[in-house]
């Protein structure tokens, strides 16, 4: 079970940290058509988190909050691959998210199959909607095709995907930056 | 020519229409810049379908839309038009006849 709420916890953190990077995008993407989409997954991944950390939060006594913002950056199982602050790099981007949701969809059919049917069920839910970010990925892969920087860049990420452990000193700032209302107010909650 | 289809020199602008419910005529919603179709349909869906606000989607290059706004009426038929016929007047003699009756709704049927 232990083995079962660290490997939640694990998701839940790469789906929160990565989607407060996507979200950086936001007003600044590529145009605006895609400033929409790319924020609009942004919005997703953050959407997976509160839900995986409110199943992880139910065997451990914790909210989602507490779990998101409480713990210290040590306890954060994130991989390096998403605590990276990609912008302004648009390739870089796209390579992770392509890498990203490449292991993600491996990770969810695991999870679909749990005999723990509430996992197996929000499991589900997420898959349909990772679907579209798959498509998305997909899209902008075949766009950049035969761009040297994407090459580049999936190259320079891809040991990077499931690297955890130890944290990037952008993973700092970034914890910094997302927990500071939080700490600058005991027990807030939004 | 061609050159409205192009936005910025970079996609193609595809125009959407959206079909609020299963059954309904679909209605022109707006119009998304997109290197491609694929990209145009993953646009289209975020900006006017991602709220549950339509049951279904087109999405058309605006090049394949025919705009006709060449319309001769150099006489003035005017009885080509709807509003070539009084009906508002027709319809206002008809509710006085009505109103003045004492039968009020039967007014004339016999």
């Amino acid at each position: 079970m232990r083995d079962q709420v660290q490997k939640i916890l694990e998701m839940a953190d790469d789906e929160l940290i990565l989607g407060w990077r996507n979200s950086e995008w936001t007003g600044i993407a590529p145009l605006l058509e895609e400033d929409v989409a790319f924020s609009s997954i942004a919005q997703n991944e953050i959407g997976h988190a509160r839900a995986l950390y409110e199943l992880a939060g139910r065997e451990l006594g914790v909210t989602a909050d507490e779990l998101a913002f409480d713990r210290q950056p040590e306890e954060y199982r994130c991989s390096r691959l998403v605590e990276l602050r990609l912008v302004p790099d648009w390739a870089a981007t796209i390579a992770r998210h392509y890498l990203y949701e490449q292991a993600d969809a491996e990770r969810i059919d695991a999870l679909k199959q749990s005999d723990d049917l509430k996992l197996a069920g929000l499991a589900a839910k997420i898959d349909r909607e990772e679907a579209y970010h798959r498509m998305h990925a997909q899209m902008w892969f075949d766009r950049l095709g035969d761009e040297p920087r994407l090459a580049a860049a999936l190259e320079e990420l891809r040991p990077l995907v499931d690297a955890r452990g130890e944290h990037t000193p952008e993973f700092l700032e970034l914890w910094e930056e997302m927990t500071s209302v939080r700490r600058s107010l005991a027990g807030a909650t939004w | 020519m061609g050159a409205p289809s192009h936005a910025g020199g970079s996609g193609l602008i595809y125009e959407v229409f959206r079909q609020e419910r299963k059954g309904q005529a679909f209605a022109h919603a707006g119009s998304v810049e997109a290197p491609n179709k694929e990209f145009a349909e993953a646009y289209a869906r975020e900006q006017y379908g991602r709220r549950g606000e339509s049951a279904a989607l087109w999405v058309v290059p605006r090049e394949a839309v025919h705009e006709i706004d060449d319309f001769a009426d150099e006489l003035q038929k005017n009885y080509h038009r709807v509003d070539g016929y009084p009906l508002k007047e027709k319809l206002g003699r008809a509710r006085e006849l009505v109103a003045k009756s004492p039968h009020g709704l039967s007014a004339g049927a016999g």
